[in-house]
């Protein structure tokens, strides 16, 4: 006699934002209804949608955003050696985005500018507390820091875009994206 | 204002317990609380742990690019930022009247936004909190967890947000990031076809939106106590009101009162917003904490926001809505308006209000107009406020002759509620966790608080800091990519270039 078949595992996918607007994951929540329908099929680990704080084994890891402190080097180097696929959704995680429009100013004069000389400001100082994580002099892309499996560009990338994506992935299909989907603004 | 504690005598005889990240809000934010060996609670901070620099970074570029650029700070309030550049540039650029088509445009653009914001924080982010309760399971506590138990909830939730995002994406061209506001006006009016496609479902938006303020008053009716006196504190608060005085989210005067309701100032001309707000900094946070100059620092914090809104105004300019704020106001005695909880019932009204509002305005033949930009005496500055989905939002711009941005000034929504969101996590840790033994569900009752204000954390980094080690970026082939250390006196510096590891 057979048994009935076991219901398909499903994917465990966990998802961050570093140094991103959260846009991406909007986007992400833009494919609207088809969400009820992908929760049939995968699972979230560590997300800002869950209050799950750390990264555990998952099949994929979406990494929002580019590398601005100590901390999301951290998270993201978490998310590495937990994902067996690494996705750097949008501008930012592929290029570091507009956050690496401050590369090319001195970051001692930002602090400076924002703590010290700022016309509205009561009593003055610049935060230095041990809590705070250590900013880099520069905003960096994820693949600098960590080998990323794909890279879905777009600021952010459609939720069209972010769905054929997935779904490619969730079918064992290599992700395509078909005209249209492919954009950067 | 209290300041108890915030800063505990002897820190280093403490234990530390830290929420990293918190979640189920937008940015990056940590909570840490210090207890002694008794689990008595002497220290909770919550901090905003990230910096962007937007306000340094903006300057030197031409500033019609400003809406667009500004508006990435946030992905979930786009919009908000989007208008509040383009209002500063309207001004910078003389314009005093917008086109009746514009003005139309860009409400219904922030009428959708205030819809989807605030549907994406109820039904997505909070819910499961009210739904489940405060120290659930974990595993459960989340969206996934609500479409499980609550379908048909979760489903009204999607599809709200789901309208709101393509009001946005009609008038502004895209569902995050658009470009339909630009100063003076705006690129695009309402396609009469997209104006049919959501008169169809409007009404719908409009029953769902009354069903979800029916459904958090009946979590107050049915947890009063809890709820009434959760994080509670007393507080001041400020908001833009229209001329008479009832809500308007996207222009009006400001309008302040403090902890005893006495008004502190009232349609103020928010384009002299520094004369009455001014700036704290201290050592633990990136994000600023703002104060009513004429109380100063220590006593002259505030909180803005939904709740801030719907009891500072003296009406809602749409029935149902204005119907719904009256029961709240009424409600048990009036006690629900001081309620950290009470963000929750205000912010529903709101969406309700917000969802009225695209109902008048897709019957307004203006907002298919050809009518879209408007012209005026060019000046230098220009400061342009609007009521975002978290609260009163301001931004402050100069352009020199070369029409390039040479000083930005932004105060964001959730940085007015700094101080607030503090003292609500402080009264929460004095209430439910000093003395007990530390548990997740415990511990989730401090990210319970800061929900209520639905804070945006990510709008609210402005600047750099500095943290006592030293990072070193490896790349994936041993490379040292950055650097970063502190000097003698608190400051980056970059130790070297790039060079590679032995």
């Amino acid at each position: 006699m057979n048994a009935p078949m076991p219901p398909p595992k499903k994917l465990r996918v966990a998802t961050t934002s570093l140094a991103g607007c959260f846009g991406c994951h909007m986007s992400f929540l833009d494919i609207d209804e088809r969400l009820l329908k992908l929760l049939d099929l995968i699972e979230f680990d560590r997300s800002p949608i869950t209050d799950i704080k750390h990264c555990g084994p998952c099949d994929l890891g979406i990494i929002e955003g580019g590398i601005c402190n100590a901390e999301n080097v951290h998270v993201l180097r978490e998310f590495r050696k937990n994902c067996k696929i690494i996705l750097a959704l949008g501008a930012c995680a592929i290029n570091g985005g507009l956050p690496a429009q401050r590369n090319h100013l001195d970051l001692r004069d930002v602090l400076e500018e924002v703590y010290q000389t700022e016309h509205l400001l009561g009593r003055g100082g610049i935060p230095n507390d041990p809590e705070l994580p250590l900013p880099l002099n520069k905003v960096h892309p994820i693949h600098e820091v960590v080998k990323v499996d794909y890279f879905l560009p777009g600021c952010p990338p459609s939720a069209d875009a972010i769905w054929k994506l997935l779904t490619d992935l969730l079918a064992g299909r290599t992700p395509t994206l078909g005209h249209g989907l492919l954009h950067y603004d | 204002m209290s300041f108890e504690l915030e800063t505990a005598i002897s820190p280093d005889k403490l234990r530390r317990v830290a929420i990293d990240p918190v979640s189920r809000v937008e940015g990056h934010g940590k909570v840490t609380i210090l207890l002694d060996d008794d689990n008595k609670v002497h220290q909770v901070r919550l901090h905003i742990v990230e910096f962007r620099g937007f306000e340094k970074f903006i300057q030197g570029r031409p500033y019609w690019e400003v809406p667009v650029m500004v508006q990435r700070l946030c992905g979930i309030c786009p919009v908000s930022h989007h208008l509040a550049a383009s209002k500063a540039l309207d001004m910078m650029m003389g314009v005093k009247q917008l086109t009746p088509t514009a003005e139309k445009v860009r409400r219904l653009m922030h009428y959708g936004q205030i819809l989807q914001s605030h549907a994406l924080h109820f039904f997505h982010l909070a819910s499961p909190d009210l739904l489940f309760g405060f120290g659930s399971d974990v595993a459960a506590r989340n969206v996934v967890g609500v479409i499980g138990a609550h379908p048909e909830i979760a489903k009204k939730g999607v599809l709200l947000r789901k309208f709101g995002q393509e009001i946005i994406r009609m008038t502004a061209g895209k569902r995050v990031h658009g470009t339909g506001s630009v100063p003076g006006g705006v690129n695009k009016s309402l396609a009469p076809d997209d104006r049919a496609e959501l008169l169809k479902d409007i009404y719908q938006m409009v029953a769902w939106s009354r069903e979800a303020v029916g459904m958090i008053r009946n979590l107050f009716e049915q947890n009063l106590a809890e709820y009434n006196e959760f994080g509670r504190f007393p507080s001041a608060g400020m908001c833009m009101v229209r001329a008479d005085g009832a809500m308007d989210l996207y222009h009006g005067g400001l309008r302040a009162r403090d902890i005893d309701g006495n008004t502190l100032f009232d349609h103020f001309n928010y384009g002299r917003y520094w004369e009455v707000i001014e700036e704290d900094v201290k050592p633990w946070s990136y994000m600023k904490f703002p104060f009513f100059k004429s109380l100063g620092p220590d006593d002259g914090s505030y909180r803005v926001g939904p709740l801030s809104r719907v009891t500072l105004c003296d009406s809602i300019p749409t029935p149902l809505a204005d119907k719904e704020r009256e029961e709240f106001m009424a409600f048990d005695g009036g006690s629900v308006t001081g309620a950290t909880l009470g963000y929750h019932w205000a912010r529903m009204i709101e969406m309700l209000h917000a969802a009225e509002s695209i109902k008048d305005l897709l019957h307004d033949d203006d907002i298919s107009g050809h009518d879209l930009m408007a012209t005026g005496q060019r000046q230098e500055r220009g400061v342009g406020v609007i009521e975002a989905p978290r609260g009163t939002l301001i931004h402050h711009y100069r352009v020199d002759e070369n029409d390039l941005v040479i000083r930005a000034n932004l105060i964001v929504s959730t940085t007015h509620n700094n101080h607030a969101m503090n003292t609500a996590v402080r009264e929460v840790a004095k209430k439910y966790l000093n003395g007990r033994e530390i548990t997740e569900g415990l511990l989730n009752h401090i990210e319970v608080a800061i929900r209520a204000f639905d804070p945006c954390l990510s709008c609210a980094t402005h600047a750099l800091g500095q943290m006592p080690l030293e990072v070193a970026i490896v790349g994936a082939d041993g490379t040292v990519i950055d650097e970063a250390t502190r000097d003698h006196r608190g400051l980056t510096h970059e130790i070297s270039g790039i060079r590679s590891i032995p």
